[in-house]
This record gives structure tokens, C-alpha cells and sequence, in this order.
């Protein structure tokens, strides 16, 4: 076919191929190799069966409780982002009137710096002695309320969620601003002259009709939280104890003490979750598109 | 956006009615809402550039009080100390090359998939933007790196960077091919053009808008990312700037001085890009969210 000489096979394939060796070929290898105890200290290999699954599971080993943290970072770290990103989509978009640029380049600014410096600011900044958070709650009289951030087991994951979440708020207010401006401004003047209030315009306006850019977001921030992992290493490497381990911070430990088996158990695991995920980001995503 | 849309749509709760006193204060309320939002986005970068000029004394709080003498040798010092100039080439090293890479590999694959829709085409373009959600497993990269000799090389942790920007990259520029008309590849092809001398002298520079936006998000993704040399290089004179940050900052905890000079050399370069950079920057991280 003609087609096939204008736009040649070969070039899909260095994309193809740098694809298939880095994400791929791994990937399915991992499953195969989930059924080993491979370890980095001895060089032969044997089947063990479902062992490792097992031992993710065991109640001596904590993954259950890892697992149940990065559900829970996962869980508010959304919550938080989807309403503040709305909060100050809805200000720069509905409220202020001048200055909008300025103010949308400086709350996004915290979404391109790296998270490894993040985590190293903050870490000063929530230091319980002379760090600004405390400092700053002492200057204005609520002493009381100055914490442990960051060693203290009940307060460490939140710690985490709100630097977390101070990282990506603008992100999301990005693509809700954008979704608001698809909105006809039609809809707000037929509102108006219903006689609806701001809260009901909110309610039956505003939240339908940015559905898709809000599905969206909650898709990306759920597959950026089961995958975190700069934050809670830099911030607390898992710690106190285990009270902030998440799955990629476990899994990174399992690679440093040469479990090789168990570690590809578990990523073998988060390769489902995520490709189940991931199909429905796909469709969203290319339906996002086909809407212009 | 703002200047020429007419008033209703500006604001959605004034329809055209005169500012009145109540209006102005609304707008008062607004502005000092986004300026303080705006401050605690902007707080934590302005900690670290206040207190680079400070001596380790001064530091040591990480106040944001003026520094009393501007210490600019921090920065000449750090650059000895922790080696900066090399982690500084690594980083521009790594994050050039395999953005050229993977936004030319990109290209290429994305325009042949969305231009001939093969049934083959049309299932690779899926499969390979799957890339976006699929985690990666360390274990079996790991075993892949060795095999293929790319493990603790530059050339390795460059090319696994170009893999991990594909995905992304290709959908983006999938969706841009699809809004360019047939037509400039059948007179190109009347002109006697062979596929070669179409793609790269015909489309390729019609795509500069999205190969700018798939090239300065790939940039800052690859200068900021920390994990894969964590897993990948052992050798600290092929690390990048956030690993060099991290290990200066375990060598050197008590100088939150040079610290803070060393956090504020790894960002600036990252707000430089982002500061020229903002519109392709938005437009591609919002791309899929609402509309292309």
C-alpha cells in the first residue's frame, strides 16, 4: 500500500523499541521472576511458588500497613488538591479580575521544582525547634499548637500530605482553570436570571460541567500516589518506625537489602493496579481530545 | 484571555451591572486572598535565597530575616565543596540529551501511527502511551540494565530517560498531527519528497509548538528526577544536581547556609526554563484534561 511507503513502519521503531526494553520486557519478566526467591547475595534461583505473595501478606511483615499508607496519602493528598486547586481556580477565574497571570505562574511554581529540594526545605521548615512553622506559631501566640511535625507517628504522614500537598495544588488548579474556560458564560447569565445563587451556580453549573477535567485530575493524582516516593523518603525515609512507610519506600529498602524476590512480588502487584488504572486514563485522556 | 471578553464573562457574578463600593471591596477580598496564597507558594524559595547569604550562624534558625552581610561566597564554596560544577554537567548532560531523544523518537512514531491508521498502528500507539500509567519495576530494570551493559553509565541513565519521556511525548504529539491537513504531505509527495525529506523538512517544523511543550516538560521531568540515579548510578561523579543536593545535605546538615546556595543553584535553572517556557508548559500538562 501506498500508505506504507509515505509513513514507513521504521519510524515507530526506535519508540517501539526503547519502549519495549525499559517497560516492558521488565515488566513481564517481573512476573515470572515474583515466583523466585532471587536475592542479590546468591546466584542460583529456585521456583518458591506463591511464597513471596505470601509473605506480603503475612502479619509479620508490615506491607499491609505500607499499603494502607499510600492508600491514605493517596486518598487525602486528592481530597486536599481537588478542593484547594478548586478553590483557587475558582478565584482566579470567577474572582479577581486583574493579575490573573501573575498569580497562576506563582501558585503553579511549586509544581516544577524537584521534590528532592521540596522535601529538604520543608524538612527545615517543620523542624520542631528552630524550624519557621513553629517559629512563625510562637510569633503569633499559638505556641500551643506548635507540633512534631515530622517525628511524631500520629502527625508524620499528615506532615507529609500537607507539604505534598502544597507541591500540588497549582497543578491541579491548572486543569481546572482550563475546564472552567470551556464553560459558555450563557449558562451563568441564564442562572443569574433564574435567580440561582452563587452556591447553587457552584453546585449546578460549575461542578457537571467541569466533571471531565475533574475526573481527569483525580485519575492523575491517584497514579502520582501510589507511586510516591521523593516526598516520604526525603522527608521521613518511612519513619518514625514504619508509621510513614509507603510501597515505593518499602520497595526501594527490599532493593537495598537485596530482596530482589519479594520486591518484584510487590511491583508485580502495583503493575495491575496501575494498568487497570491506566486504561481508563487512556480512554479519558483521548476523550478529552476528541471533544475540541 | 482577559482583555477582550466581555464583562459578564469576565466575572459570571457581575452581569454588566457598574462596580459599586460593594463590588470593589469584593475585589479587594479576592486580591488579598491571592496574594497570600501566592506567598505561601513563594515562601519556601524565598527561605532558601535569604538564607544562601547568610553566614552558618544566621542560618542555622533558617529564619526569613535579612541576611545582615551578603555572604555571596556560600555559592563559590558550595561549588567547590560539593562538587557542583560536575553534578551541574551531568544534569545538562542528561536532561538535553534524552529530551532531544525521546522528542525526536516521538515524533517520528506519533506521526507515522496517527497518520497511517493501521490496525498494527492504531494498537502500538495505545500500547505505548499505556507507558503513562505503567510503574516501573527496579528489580527487573536492574537485571535489563546489566544485561544490556547500561547500568551506572551515562549513556544508559540517558537513554532509560528517553524511554521514560515516550509515552507522554507520543500522545501529545499524536493529537497535534491529527489537526495538521493531509494535504501538505500530497504535494510534498507530488513534489517528489521521500518520506525522509517530508517528515523532516515539511511537518517537522510545522510542529514546533508541541515539540517545544513535549521538549520543556521532559526537561524539567528529567532534571528533577532523583529516583533513577538513586537505583542506577553508583558513581558519584556521574550523579545529577538532586542527588548531589541530597548528599550534601547529609554531609553538610549543620551549614543550612550552603545548603541553601546549593537548593537554590538545582532550582534556578528550573524556574529560568519555566519562567521562558510557561505557556508550553500549561498548555502540555493540561493537555488530555480538557482539550487537546
Amino acid at each position: 500500500m501506498l500508505h506504507n511507503k509515505v509513513y514507513p513502519f521504521y519510524f515507530t521503531l526506535g519508540t517501539i523499541i526503547l519502549y519495549m526494553v525499559f517497560f516492558v520486557i521488565p515488566a513481564v519478566m517481573g512476573l515470572g521472576y515474583a515466583f523466585t526467591d532471587w536475592s542479590r547475595y546468591s546466584s542460583d534461583m529456585n521456583y518458591v511458588g506463591l511464597e513471596n505473595y505470601r509473605i506480603l501478606i503475612s502479619s509479620e511483615n508490615n506491607y499491609i500497613h505500607y499499603a494502607r499508607n499510600t492508600f491514605l496519602f493517596t486518598l487525602n493528598t486528592i481530597v486536599l488538591k481537588t478542593i484547594l486547586g478548586l478553590a483557587f481556580a475558582l478565584l482566579l477565574h470567577n474572582g479577581v479580575k486583574h493579575l490573573r497571570s501573575l498569580y497562576r505562574m506563582i501558585i503553579f511554581l511549586p509544581a516544577v521544582l524537584p521534590m528532592v529540594v521540596v522535601g529538604i526545605i520543608f524538612h527545615s521548615v517543620l523542624n520542631p525547634r528552630r524550624g519557621l512553622l513553629n517559629e512563625l506559631l510562637r510569633m503569633v501566640g499559638l505556641g500551643a499548637w506548635t507540633q512534631q511535625w515530622l517525628t511524631d507517628p500520629k502527625l508524620a504522614l499528615l506532615s507529609i500530605i500537607g507539604v505534598d500537598t502544597w507541591k500540588g495544588a497549582g497543578y491541579i488548579m491548572v486543569i481546572l482553570l482550563a475546564g472552567l474556560q470551556t464553560i459558555p458564560a450563557e449558562y451563568y447569565e441564564a442562572a443569574q436570571i433564574d435567580g440561582a445563587n452563587a452556591l447553587a451556580r457552584l453546585r449546578h453549573i460549575t461542578i457537571p460541567l467541569l466533571r471531565p477535567a475533574l475526573i481527569v485530575a483525580t485519575v492523575l493524582n491517584i497514579l502520582y500516589g501510589l507511586k510516591i516516593f521523593d516526598t516520604v523518603y526525603v522527608l521521613t525515609n518511612g519513619g518514625p518506625g514504619y508509621s510513614t512507610e509507603v510501597l515505593y519506600t518499602a520497595i526501594f529498602k527490599e532493593f537495598s537489602k537485596g530482596r530482589y524476590g519479594v520486591g518484584t512480588a510487590l511491583s508485580s502487584l502495583l503493575f495491575f493496579v496501575m494498568v487497570f488504572i491506566g486504561y481508563f486514563v487512556i480512554r479519558l485522556m483521548e476523550q478529552g481530545r476528541t471533544h475540541d | 484571555m482577559t482583555k477582550d471578553r466581555p464583562l459578564t464573562a469576565l466575572a459570571g457574578f457581575r452581569l454588566g451591572r457598574l462596580p459599586t463600593a460593594k463590588n470593589v471591596g469584593q475585589q479587594g477580598i479576592y486580591h488579598l486572598l491571592a496574594v497570600l496564597i501566592c506567598l505561601a507558594m513563594y515562601a519556601p524559595v524565598h527561605l532558601v535565597v535569604v538564607n544562601s547569604l547568610k553566614d552558618r550562624t544566621d542560618a542555622r534558625s533558617m529564619n526569613i530575616e535579612r541576611p545582615t552581610m551578603l555572604h555571596w561566597e556560600n555559592y563559590s564554596t558550595v561549588i567547590e565543596q560539593a562538587n557542583l560544577e560536575r553534578a551541574f554537567l551531568n544534569s545538562i548532560l542528561y536532561s538535553s540529551s534524552s529530551t532531544l531523544l525521546s522528542t525526536i523518537l516521538a515524533a517520528m512514531a506519533a506521526y507515522v501511527m496517527s497518520r497511517n491508521k493501521t490496525r498494527l498502528n492504531r494498537f502500538l500507539y495505545f500500547f505505548v502511551i499505556m507507558g503513562i500509567a505503567m510503574p516501573v519495576n527496579f528489580f527487573t530494570l536492574t537485571k535489563v540494565m546489566q544485561i544490556t551493559q547500561l547500568i551506572n553509565t551515562q549513556i544508559g541513565i540517558i537513554v532509560l530517560y528517553a524511554a521514560t519521556q515516550l509515552p507522554f511525548n507520543t500522545f501529545l504529539i499524536y493529537g497535534f498531527v491529527e489537526s495538521l491537513p493531509r494535504e501538505l504531505d500530497e504535494a510534498a509527495i507530488v513534489d517528489g519528497a521521500g518520506p525522509l525529506r517530508l517528515f523532516f523538512r515539511v511537518i517537522f517544523p510545522l510542529l514546533t509548538p508541541v515539540l517545544a511543550t513535549a521538549a520543556l516538560l521532559s526537561f524539567l521531568d528529567v532534571w528533577n528526577n532523583f529516583i533513577f540515579p538513586l537505583y542506577y548510578l553508583n558513581d558519584t561523579s556521574k550523579w545529577p544536581m538532586p542527588l548531589a543536593v541530597y548528599n550534601f545535605l547529609g554531609q553538610f546538615e549543620s551549614s543550612w547556609n550552603l545548603v541553601s546556595a546549593d537548593i537554590v543553584l538545582t532550582i534556578l535553572p528550573v524556574i529560568a526554563v519555566y519562567l521562558l517556557g510557561q505557556r508550553f508548559i500549561v498548555s502540555g500538562m493540561t493537555a488530555g484534561s480538557v482539550k487537546g
